[in-house]
């Protein structure tokens, strides 16, 4: 549809004033035509709308009793993914575990994310000391293990959404501080950044306004990985029952079923299978960001 | 003194590196309206006395002694936070790669109303209004249109444009051109370096152009400074310079170059040479130039020949060529630019 819209306006070039396709409009279709992340953006966007709409579309509480106990999936209509062991619907518990996992993934994605910006903006724009100070404290960070450390924080505290956010958020911060770093080291060798010192431009509004625009296509690239690990890290602490009990996640849904793996293997496989699909479809977005975000390939 | 007609004076100016030292003395001064020409081949620290004025130099250089002052202000005696309100209000800078200068994620509109903002209060639809007009100033087709492009919209030559729209856009009172058309081409070179002369017109801005192109100095230039290995070695208004280089390297310099006005060739009659290299100059006493000098003397590597002024604003760091009267001056083997008159 759009190339036939074109077509008379490349022939009539005279009529459209400049250039004919908005780079707005560009950059779309470069997301469009890119199948790695058309795909990976469809899951996604069917897995947040499931989490959006979950209490519209199973409006009884997923954490009631229902139905007899380890219904099969297609054994009764009414439950098409079976129940648990406590006859709770599957289906619905698997559409509200959405929420929890999307809601870490992003809340950890985001607290790694301002952290690491902020350390890797000044170690790579400053250098020196300072450079030299915020790394060692990053090589502290790198050096543990990251589960460790997670599983570390949340016991410490409650283990409630927000401190498993914070606590995967500060385990990850250390990869994008790195990569931010990095960003800035080279792009403040840069000639459009001598000519910002030779404006007028505080040191602030040179990190800000010239360099982050410019660092930040790896940033994004790694940041829809760290959602997927943040997931998977969630995951793992549900699982060992570091989790809010009042919270349905996939992961708790996988330790709940672990006593009858052998009698009802649905029930662990399918939240697996949950888990496994949103980290993919993130994956494949990054992947696809990638290829997009690449200058070189800069439509 | 001069220095109450002077829009900028830099004097004594030593700029030193670890290890070395870039710039000694360094002594000149630029009146308004003015253009002045540093002249010297890579390396010779043109580029460093140029960012010694804007306090730019690398973290690992700084300003060993001397004074720089801008309409009587004291530019290294303030800190860096007044440093930053000189610079693009009252100094601009334009840089040799225009390919590189522009920020390529953010529109040259954006970019152009943005150093409008920074150094004067005006709401963002004024400085945008504004950023059309530089735009226009700077002959750029269809302003109004472009100026949400992005720079890989533009060529080189059109990027530099937008680069002397940024740079005179807060109407400073010093431009200083770091060899800005060194990676045009040839035609958009001329263009460039008109629009630069246009505006200094316009605006009433002084120009201090950096470059090794003497065809653009002969053109574009009113006064020339000469440098070699980090000193000035002749300060000459152009007319005097081009008609009668008086240091040995001024008029290598000139032997070098073919003229195409006066019919030369390169066919016509051999070009002449600077023997050596400039790394030559590196750790020996004296006159940095003598051991690439035709008429070298034993008192030249003795001791570095002050910069004497001779009237007129010609001022030449060589006693050999100065000492002796015009009509008995020895004919040097490359002076190719002196003996065509």
């Amino acid at each position: 549809m759009s190339v036939q819209a074109e077509q008379p306006i490349v022939v009539t070039g005279a009529a459209a004033p400049g250039r004919a396709i908005p780079r707005r409009r560009r950059r779309l279709r470069a997301f469009l035509r890119n199948p790695t992340f058309v795909a990976g953006a469809l899951i996604l966007t069917a897995l947040v709308l499931l989490a959006l709409t979950a209490g519209l579309l199973f409006p009884a509480d997923p954490q009631d009793m229902v139905g007899t106990p380890l219904l099969w999936p297609g054994q009764d209509a009414e439950f098409p993914l079976g129940t648990d062991s406590l006859g709770r619907d599957v289906l619905a518990r698997l559409v509200y575990g959405t929420r929890a996992s999307l809601l870490v993934g992003v809340a950890a994605a985001a607290i790694g994310l301002a952290i690491g910006m902020v350390v890797g903006a000044f170690a790579g724009f400053l250098g020196g000391r300072v450079d030299a100070a915020l790394m060692r404290l990053v090589e502290l960070f790198q050096t543990t293990p990251t589960f460790i450390l997670v599983i570390v924080i949340v016991s410490i505290t409650e283990p409630t959404i927000p401190t498993i956010a914070m606590a995967i958020g500060l385990a990850s911060w250390p990869t994008v501080a790195r990569l931010v770093r990095a960003q800035f080291r080279s792009l403040r060798e840069t000639d459009f950044v001598m000519a910002a010192r030779s404006l007028g431009y505080s040191p602030l509004r040179i990190i800000v306004q010239e360099i982050l625009p410019n660092a930040l296509p790896p940033v994004i690239v790694a940041a829809s990985v760290m959602i997927a690990n943040a997931i998977l890290t969630e995951a793992g602490l549900s699982f060992l029952n570091m989790r809010d009990p009042n919270v349905i996640s996939w992961g708790g849904m996988i330790g709940d079923g672990r006593d009858q793996l052998r009698t009802a293997w649905f029930l662990t496989a399918l939240p697996g299978a949950a888990i496994a699909m949103a980290v993919l479809s993130l994956n494949l977005v990054g992947d696809g960001l990638n290829e997009i975000l690449n200058p070189r390939t800069e439509p | 003194m001069t220095a109450g007609a002077a829009l900028l004076s830099v004097d004594k100016l030593s700029v030193a590196f670890p290890g070395h030292t870039a710039v000694h003395e360094a002594s000149f001064s630029i009146s308004p309206g003015e253009t002045l020409a540093l002249v010297g081949e890579s390396g010779c620290g043109k580029s460093v006395t140029a960012f010694s004025v804007m306090r730019l130099l690398p973290p690992n250089a700084r300003v060993a002694s001397g004074r720089i002052s801008l309409e009587g202000t004291d530019l290294l005696a303030l800190s860096e936070a007044e440093m930053r309100e000189v610079r693009g209000a009252r100094v601009s800078l334009i840089q040799q790669e225009p390919m590189t200068s522009l920020n390529p994620v953010l529109s040259i509109g954006l970019q152009i109303s943005e150093v409008i903002r920074r150094h004067e209060k005006v709401s963002r639809k004024a400085a945008r209004e504004r950023a059309v007009e530089l735009l226009d100033l700077v002959s750029i087709p269809n302003a109004r249109n472009r100026i949400d492009d992005y720079p890989h919209n533009l060529s080189g030559g059109m990027r530099q444009r937008v680069m002397i729209a940024m740079a005179v856009a807060c109407q400073p009172k010093l431009l200083i051109a770091d060899e800005p058309t060194t990676a045009l081409d040839v035609t958009t070179q001329a263009q460039v370096l008109d629009l630069l002369d246009d505006l200094r017109h316009r605006l009433g801005m002084a120009v201090l152009l950096i470059t090794h192109d003497l065809g653009v100095v002969a053109q574009w230039a009113d006064r020339i400074a000469v440098m070699y290995a980090g000193r000035i070695v002749e300060q000459a208004g152009i007319e005097p310079f081009f008609a009668s280089p008086m240091h040995p390297y001024s008029r290598g310099l000139l032997g070098a170059r073919v003229d195409v006005d006066a019919d030369e060739h390169y066919g016509s009659h051999r070009l002449t040479e600077i023997p050596g290299s400039i790394a030559s100059a590196a750790g020996q006493t004296g006159c940095s130039f003598a051991p690439r000098c035709p008429v070298v003397q034993a008192a030249c590597r003795q001791a570095v020949p002050p910069l004497t002024p001779l009237g007129e604003g010609r001022a030449v760091a060589c006693p050999v060529t100065t000492s002796v009267p015009l009509a008995n001056r020895p004919s040097f083997p490359l002076s190719g630019a002196g003996a065509r008159q």
